[in-house]
């Protein structure tokens, strides 16, 4: 069938630069003497359609936008958020009420040593149109393509825009229209191929090309399941189980103030150790997929190296960790996680990741991943979806899912034998709060000897 | 002039089977202190107004911050158009009988009004906690945390429904971090985070608050010289701030029907327990009575009505092992055909409601802690949730604590540090040897439940004794 495409409609992200701009010139030409403000605006129309087997569970829209302002003065700080609904009267009335509010509270804080006053890093504007499909036509897009499979998930699209500015002049604006499909495939065995899809243009034929793979996939997981009993096995992880295994870097891991806290698993790396030759870890901006500033107005560099050959070169640090510890900042965001992470690929290619897996697992996704000995850099988790026993380089059938509990010193480390030298992008596709930009550029890893313990 | 929702629904011109408002208003103060300095501190507000819209047995949403009527109008419209454009493809064909008629207001208890305490006060508390945390110059990192909200919610709809619920929320963390070399281990107040309430400013009581902080300072300290948690299969007690999690984990989320309904198996995950359990399956051991109770005072996710309208009651779910009854709403139970609750919850104006713990507490049982320890030639004592995870099925876990002791001859006595311990959920609960009585149980909660599509975080409170369990598999940290 064919689906005609149409954008959501534009005015309003026109409508909310036009308002945010006159929002934040009232608020920056109200300060008093002394005083200095940043204002950061996040802001989304999204459609939701949640699905499952194949039908809609929930359908519906969301217009959320929000203020964040932080005032300073004296040597004090504060903040407050607030609604943006985009009309100027009541948005202008509530955020003169919220600085009130905030002169009354900064005289009762104590003094903050490591304050970071706002400076002018420079301005910039960038909108990304996208051409998404109308939230009336989605059922009709999506659902044919999926009668007869168990086809569950989420499709979540429209603008997106986060901006900034502050009273050192800085003024940033970052638009775009996206939409992500997170879906999986599910079998009579409860087995399923996970996958998504996403972009800024939606194409019809794409997607149905993606859902007939899928469906060819799925029908692998229609084997008897194997029960593997815990030991110690080589095991492929696909870009979207190592990208789990990644991101538990961002908690409590590559941060410079969890690293000064005892608080990160990388910290044996500053005491000497090292992980594997083969493991290059960078903050990639150059993929153009989130803003390059964070909420100080601090512009990232376009590459930040964090592990290269396994030596730690870098940490993510904030200006407020690098004043409090005299060290340089990267702008990195409040929590000093990552936002554009990618692992350099390595040197195995597709078409040998089984012969060289030979006989071991072959696991395309992870589940709830979360240190079991954050100092020692134990992570334990679980197996998800299509994973798959491995005999000399064939599948054998799908596993009853394992239980992992595993050091990164030692999988990160000498077990790491392979990285296949292709990445995939994994989107970010948390939607707590807000819907997340981003995601992650990822290859396959090959490990020896993963510990897997129930 | 003040936005009125009953006279935005009465001006909303659509020709729906039903229409529901749903307006939420909520203020957030946070206070957060480190090592004694101030590292966060400030206000967040929030409101905007759900409109849900049922039409052709399909329900659709809007939802926007925009309080004014002509933006509701075009929010109903928006909401229509959805319930209409995937009503062919609906998973169920839904009628007016999953919104009932609701009118009544609930007010959370408090003992002292939360704006009692200034700023300058709080601060100032907090600043304390961080210097009695702070018991020796092994101590690296102390941090107090608080964070207190004013909620509103009302509903209406167009078919009488008028309910008005306010809430106050506390939540508080003290913690401290101590380190010997490259021995680094962190205490908290019964877990990060898990002292959240239903309450007032009496939570803030410095005495009692203060108390509290000495004692966490000082197990930081002792963790530091501690040995390992031994590997070992054995008697595994555990106190309320770990049932917390284990009750949680283990029993709440599998008890979910819209996860036994498959709606969550592309995120959150499905469920070991299948709809044809109800009323027959063996959960755990004859001591084992897990109630869901939004009706008690003081507990962190209390409410009179649930996003449906659904009255809320107290309910068991599992009596003496048996599993009686699902968390399932009014969709979920029309959905799936058995007993539910009222839990149709949604995390704010911005999201639709679904399937969602509240309270899920253990009840007591008749053992003193005394003769439980008593009872117990070598076992391990767990306190305070650090580590967690399981699977999707809700089967095998794996779950670390911040402190232990050791059990030798019915007696506490090592400190142990790094304790773990694993197991499957059925066999697990099957284990439950011994129950404690009212003495020994205490009332927890966390704001950080997450679940759904789109993704939402909801707060749940969860009570219990502490709990005997035999035959489990506990283990240390890294080598
Ligand atoms: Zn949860």
């Amino acid at each position: 069938m064919s689906t005609s495409v149409a954008t959501i409609p534009t005015e309003t992200l026109t409508a909310w630069e036009s308002t945010f701009n006159q929002l934040a010139d009232l608020l920056l030409d109200n300060l008093q003497a002394g005083e200095h403000l940043s204002i950061e605006l996040a802001g989304e129309q999204s459609h939701f359609m949640r699905l499952n087997a194949g039908k809609v569970r929930q359908s519906g829209l969301v217009t959320d936008a929000s203020i964040n302002i932080r005032l300073i003065a004296n040597q004090r700080t504060a903040y407050a958020g607030f609604p943006f609904t985009g009309d100027l009267a009541v948005d202008s009335a509530v955020a003169l009420e919220q600085i009130q509010q905030l002169r009354q509270d900064l005289p009762q804080l104590p003094e903050d040593p490591y304050i970071v006053l706002p400076e002018n890093y420079g301005s910039s504007r960038e909108a990304y149109p996208g051409q998404l499909l109308a939230p009336d036509q989605v059922s009709a897009a999506l659902l044919p393509a999926v009668q007869g499979v168990d086809f569950t998930g989420i499709y979540a699209s429209g603008p997106i825009v986060r901006a900034n500015r502050n009273s050192a002049g800085q003024q940033h604006w970052f638009a775009t229209e996206t939409f992500v499909l997170d879906y999986s495939l599910i079998a009579p065995s409860e087995k399923a191929v996970k996958a998504t899809l996403a972009g800024q243009t939606w194409d019809q034929t794409a997607y149905t090309d993606q859902i007939q793979q899928s469906i060819t996939q799925l029908k692998v997981l229609d084997r008897p399941v194997k029960v593997i009993d815990p030991g110690q096995y080589r095991t492929y992880f696909a870009p979207a189980a190592t990208a789990e295994l990644i991101g538990m870097l961002s908690w409590g891991g590559v941060s410079e103030a969890s690293m000064q806290q005892g608080g990160s698993a990388l910290a044996k790396l500053r005491e000497g150790k090292s992980l594997s030759p083969h493991l290059t870890l960078k903050e990639n901006f150059s993929l153009g997929l989130v803003p390059r500033f964070n909420s100080l107005g601090e512009v990232a560099p376009e590459e930040v190296p964090l592990l290269v050959e396994g030596q730690l070169v870098n940490t993510l640090v904030n200006a407020r960790t690098a004043k409090e510890y005299q060290v340089k900042s990267n702008a990195a965001s409040a929590h000093e996680g990552m936002r554009s992470p990618e692992v350099l690929p390595g040197t195995l290619s597709t078409a040998d990741i089984l012969a060289q897996l030979g006989t071991g697992l072959y696991l395309s996704n992870l589940h709830y991943l979360n240190w079991s000995d954050r100092t020692g850099g134990r992570i334990t988790g679980m197996t998800r979806y299509a994973c798959f026993w491995v005999e000399q380089g064939e599948i054998i059938a799908p596993i009853k899912d394992l239980r992992f509990d595993d050091s990164l010193y030692e999988f990160l480390g000498a077990k790491l034998e392979h990285l296949t030298d292709t990445q995939e992008f994994i989107p970010c596709v948390d939607t707590y709060g807000a819907r997340s930009l981003g995601g992650s550029l990822m290859p396959g890893l090959l490990i020896n000897d993963f510990t897997f313990t129930l | 002039m003040k936005f009125d929702l009953h006279q935005a629904l009465n001006h909303l011109d659509l020709n729906a089977d039903w229409v529901g408002l749903r307006q939420v208003s909520e203020k957030t103060t946070t206070h957060a202190v480190r090592d004694g300095r101030p590292q966060s501190n400030g206000r967040d507000f929030t409101q905007g107004v759900m409109v849900e819209v049922l039409a052709e047995g399909q329900f659709g949403y809007a939802a926007t911050n925009r309080l004014d009527p002509a933006s509701l109008q075009g929010a109903a419209e928006q909401a229509y158009q959805q319930a209409i454009a995937t009503s062919k493809w609906a998973i169920h064909s839904f009628t007016p009988e999953v919104r009932p008629k609701a009118v009544g207001q609930y007010q959370s208890p408090f003992q002292q009004p939360l704006d009692l305490i200034s700023v300058a006060d709080q601060l100032d508390l907090l600043v304390k906690v961080c210097d009695t945390l702070h018991v020796s110059d092994q101590i690296v990192k102390t941090s107090a945390f608080t964070q207190t909200l004013e909620t509103e919610q009302i509903f209406v709809s167009s078919n009488g429904t008028d309910t008005h619920q306010t809430f106050g929320f506390v939540i508080t963390n003290y913690e401290a971090t101590a380190q010997d070399g490259s021995i680094i281990q962190k205490r908290t107040d019964n877990g990060p985070l898990a002292r959240c309430y239903q309450a007032g400013s009496e939570v803030f009581d410095p005495d009692q608050v203060l108390a509290r902080a000495q004692q966490v300072g000082e197990q930081a300290i002792a963790l530091l010289a501690a040995e390992d948690c031994p590997t070992a299969t054995t008697t595994l007690v555990l106190a309320p701030d770990q049932m917390m999690l284990q009750i949680h984990e283990s029993v709440g989320h599998p008890l979910e029907l819209d996860r036994i309904l498959g709606d969550e198996r592309n995120y959150a995950g499905s469920s070991f327990v299948k709809l044809s359990d109800f009323g027959h399956l063996v959960y755990g051991s004859p001591l084992m009575n897990i109630t869901f109770d939004p009706t008690v005072p003081g507990e962190f996710a209390g409410y009179a009505f649930d996003d449906a309208g659904m009255p809320a009651q107290r309910e068991y779910l599992i009596k003496e092992g048996l599993l009686l009854r699902g968390l399932g709403s009014l969709e979920s139970q029309a959905r799936a055909q058995v007993p539910g609750v009222a839990n149709f919850r949604a995390r704010s104006w911005n999201r639709a409601p679904i399937d969602r713990m509240a309270n899920l507490n253990l009840e007591p049982g008749q053992s003193s802690f005394e003769e439980m320890i008593g009872d117990i030639e070598s076992g391990v004592y767990m306190e305070a949730n650090r580590s967690w995870s399981i699977d999707d099925y809700r089967n095998k876990f794996q779950f670390g604590c911040e402190y232990a002791r050791l059990i030798e001859k019915g007696k506490l006595t090592k400190i142990l540090r790094n304790p773990n311990y694993r197991g499957i959920t059925n066999q697990f609960w099957g284990n439950l040897a011994q129950v404690g009585d009212a003495n020994t149980f205490a009332m927890y909660g966390t704001p950080y439940c997450g679940k759904g599509e789109p993704n939402q975080c909801i707060r749940v409170g969860h009570a219990s004794p502490t709990c005997v369990f035999k035959e489990i598999e506990v283990f240390g940290g890294a080598a």
